[in-house]
């Protein structure tokens, strides 16, 4: 029973560090119609500087700030200089400049920091694991969990109780009106877009201590996040976060569960390789479930 | 105006021309085809092998064996078909006849037969496929690295002489992965409590390391590669796991940019490898000293196997004074493996394949720097080719 607790935690532990990059994503796509590929860049950034900033005697929420900061002003740089020019454009379009963004990124990150994996540790205090109710748990991983949540609720409220939220949510369903209103839209899409680059370098800083930080780190979560945007369907900011927990619950529990349940049914050596490989696809059976069910996803914006 | 320009084309006609005939007399470098991985997560193992090879040529001055050579280096960028688009271009219009440089073995498989069949050379500084060690073997290809299995077993072998009973293995759900655990699964009899496949591009392992605590093995061997172990090894620190488990691993999982990233994580962990940092021969020394003034890091195995493919190469090109039509006398001095390498003894089995020592490891601290270090502990296997080469009929 612990286990399956311990395996719940994990799936919402993963499901809400790709909300705080879908939520960005979302947005973007939701209020300026841009698909963004280079938003795992801005994710690698804030890893990369809040690794670098701990190497250098930082505190670790100094680091994580550090990094949150510097992807946020990546993202208003990169708004103004490439992605602004892309709203009027075709999806081919963008998709083309973002993935120029994507090379220019990994070049960049392998000048400054070179391609060698970079160091960032735990803190020193959040090393072990927490015991309660007969179950062992990371402390750091809890950490992960309590900081996604916060930065979601915080989210909501702003979202949702604030005159800037108010103007993002017009934004994304009524973009002239809102305009016509005298609205300055240039400035709201810088805005949103440095929010999204935020959330994403606080992703980055906060898996820092635990993935390898590497060039390229980007894209291996980058495609994770899209399947979450489309299970919660496209610019909601409630569906990125219902998608996202179900992507990580969906990826985490198939991985602990899919080759246990084969192994009584299939050789072992076939449950194994083949509980691997299903579990591997079990988050884009969800995808296609979903897509049949509600083709614009659970949550699209508008159907409030 | 039009007399001008008609001038000056013929003016600068000349002066290519001329430019050539200067070249002339100076005999071109013989040009060496690199093919390795620089971009991706990967692209840090193929720098360090270039860097490694490159590091025997400027030794030499710009020279291999006496023969000044110009290495011309493309990144396949981790992908077959990149790396057979290069190669075509390297042998139809660079008119390239030695290969060398590729990390993976899904690129080597594309490359290798187009290469040897053009009836050019291939010298792996680092991958070495079972399909190309038995009856795939050929003539023109050589390994300088170790056959893939070879590493696994090696660590099977160390498990086993650690005296573990129970052990969790785990390896990417692809054909190189399930070959790491066949080799692991050779050498060591212990019972295997569970078997373990991830995603090639997974970064989160909790629900495979809740598994694992579960599994109540008293060790555990991983093969993934780079970035991959990186994260997997401080998940599995974080968990708490690597007090009841003893971590044994080939040398992919353990090399000196892991320890790197990981810091404090690495202590305590074992391993094995073919080369190592601190092996006593004058080759390694030179090779380790002068590796960390040019590029202030520290080797990996992939760093000391660019260099030693470049030591056998300049070998060779002495042998037959850089004139690669002599193919037959440049092969023999190949398979002669006449140089040192930074590990010790090294021949060449009959299907090309090394034939080598290997080596148990483990992460100390240095108790003067305080900084964690790979340090080999003793042999493990001797003299050790692979399963493979019996099958290899060689023309």
């Amino acid at each position: 029973m612990s286990l399956a607790i311990e395996q719940i935690l994990n799936g919402l532990q993963f499901g809400v560090m790709i909300f705080l990059l879908a939520a960005g994503l979302t947005l973007v796509f939701g209020i300026m119609g841009v698909i963004n590929l280079a938003h795992g860049s801005l994710y690698m950034l804030g890893a990369f500087v809040a690794a670098s900033a701990a190497g250098r005697g930082a505190p670790f929420v100094l680091a994580v700030l550090a990094g949150a900061g510097a992807a946020a002003l990546a993202g208003v740089v990169m708004e103004l200089v490439v992605i602004r020019r892309l709203y009027r454009r075709e999806h081919l379009d963008q998709v083309l400049a973002t993935f120029a963004l994507i090379l220019i990124a990994n070049d960049g990150v392998a000048i400054a920091w070179g391609k060698t994996p970079v160091r960032m540790d735990v803190p020193g205090a959040l090393t072990g694991a927490v015991t309660f109710a007969g179950l062992t748990y990371p402390t750091y991983r809890l950490l992960l969990i309590a900081a996604g949540l916060a930065v979601a609720a915080g989210l909501y409220v702003l979202i949702s109780r604030t005159r800037l939220g108010m103007l993002i949510r017009a934004g994304a369903t009524h973009r002239e009106t809102v305009a016509a209103l005298g609205v300055d839209i240039a400035k709201l899409n810088t805005i949103v877009f440095a929010l999204g680059a935020l959330l994403a370098g606080v992703a980055g800083a906060l898996l820092a201590p635990i993935l390898a930080v590497q060039v390229g780190m980007g894209e291996q979560i980058l495609i994770l996040t899209f399947v979450a945007i489309v299970v919660g369907g496209l610019g909601s900011i409630r569906g990125a976060f219902i998608g996202a927990l179900l992507v990580g619950l969906v990826d985490t529990l198939g991985r602990a569960y899919i080759p246990v349940l084969l192994k009584p049914v299939a050789a072992p050596a076939l449950a194994d390789s083949l509980g691997g490989g299903l579990s591997a696809i079990a988050i884009y059976v969800l995808m296609a479930i979903v897509l049949v069910w509600k083709p614009r996803g659970l949550f699209p914006v508008g159907s409030r | 105006m039009l007399t001008f320009a008609r001038a000056s084309v013929a003016a600068l006609l000349v002066l290519s021309l001329a430019g050539s005939a200067a070249f002339a007399a100076d005999p071109p470098p013989l040009k060496i085809g690199m093919i390795t991985t620089l971009s991706t997560a990967g692209g840090y193992l193929g720098e360090d092998m270039r860097d490694g090879f490159q590091l025997a040529i400027d030794e030499e001055h710009g020279k291999l064996g006496g023969v000044p050579v110009q290495v011309i280096v493309e990144d396949d960028g981790l992908k077959p078909a990149n790396g057979k688009q290069i190669a075509s271009k390297f042998l139809l219009q660079d008119k390239i006849q030695l290969f060398t440089g590729i990390i993976y073995s899904n690129v080597a498989l594309q490359v290798v037969p187009d290469v040897v069949e053009a009836g050019a050379f291939y010298v792996s500084p680092n991958s070495g496929p079972s399909q190309l060690a038995g009856k795939g073997c050929n003539k023109n290809f050589f390994v300088v690295s170790w056959q893939n299995d070879t590493p696994h077993e090696a660590t099977g072998q160390y498990a086993q002489y650690l005296g573990i009973k129970k052990m969790v293995v785990v390896a990417p759900n692809y054909t190189t992965g399930k070959d790491a655990i066949n080799g692991f699964k050779r050498t060591y009899h212990g019972q295997i409590v569970e078997e373990i496949y991830t995603a090639l591009d997974q970064t989160d392992y909790s629900a495979e390391l809740a598994r694992i605590r579960a599994a109540n093995a008293d060790g555990i061997y991983y093969f993934l590669p780079g970035g991959l172990g990186i994260s997997f090894l401080k998940q599995f620190t974080q968990a708490g796991l690597k007090k009841t488990m003893k971590v044994v691993l080939p040398e992919f999982s353990l090399e000196n940019h892991v320890i790197g990233a990981v810091g404090n994580d690495a202590e305590d962990l074992y391993g094995t490898a073919h080369w190592l940092e601190d092996l006593p021969f004058a080759a390694n020394k030179k090779f380790v000293t002068e590796y960390i003034g040019k590029y202030h890091r520290e080797p990996t195995p992939y760093a000391s196997q660019g260099y030693d493919t470049a030591k056998l190469i300049a070998s060779a090109l002495r042998a037959v004074n850089g004139d690669l039509s002599k193919a037959d006398a440049f092969r023999a001095a190949l398979r002669k493996a006449d140089f040192q390498s930074t590990r010790g003894a090294f021949k060449f089995g009959p299907n090309q394949y090394p034939i080598q020592d290997w080596y148990s490891m483990k992460v100390v601290r240095d108790p003067k720097t305080q900084k964690l270090q790979l340090r080999g502990v003793g042999k493990i296997m001797r003299d050790t080719g692979d399963v493979y080469s019996g099958a290899c009929k060689m023309t």
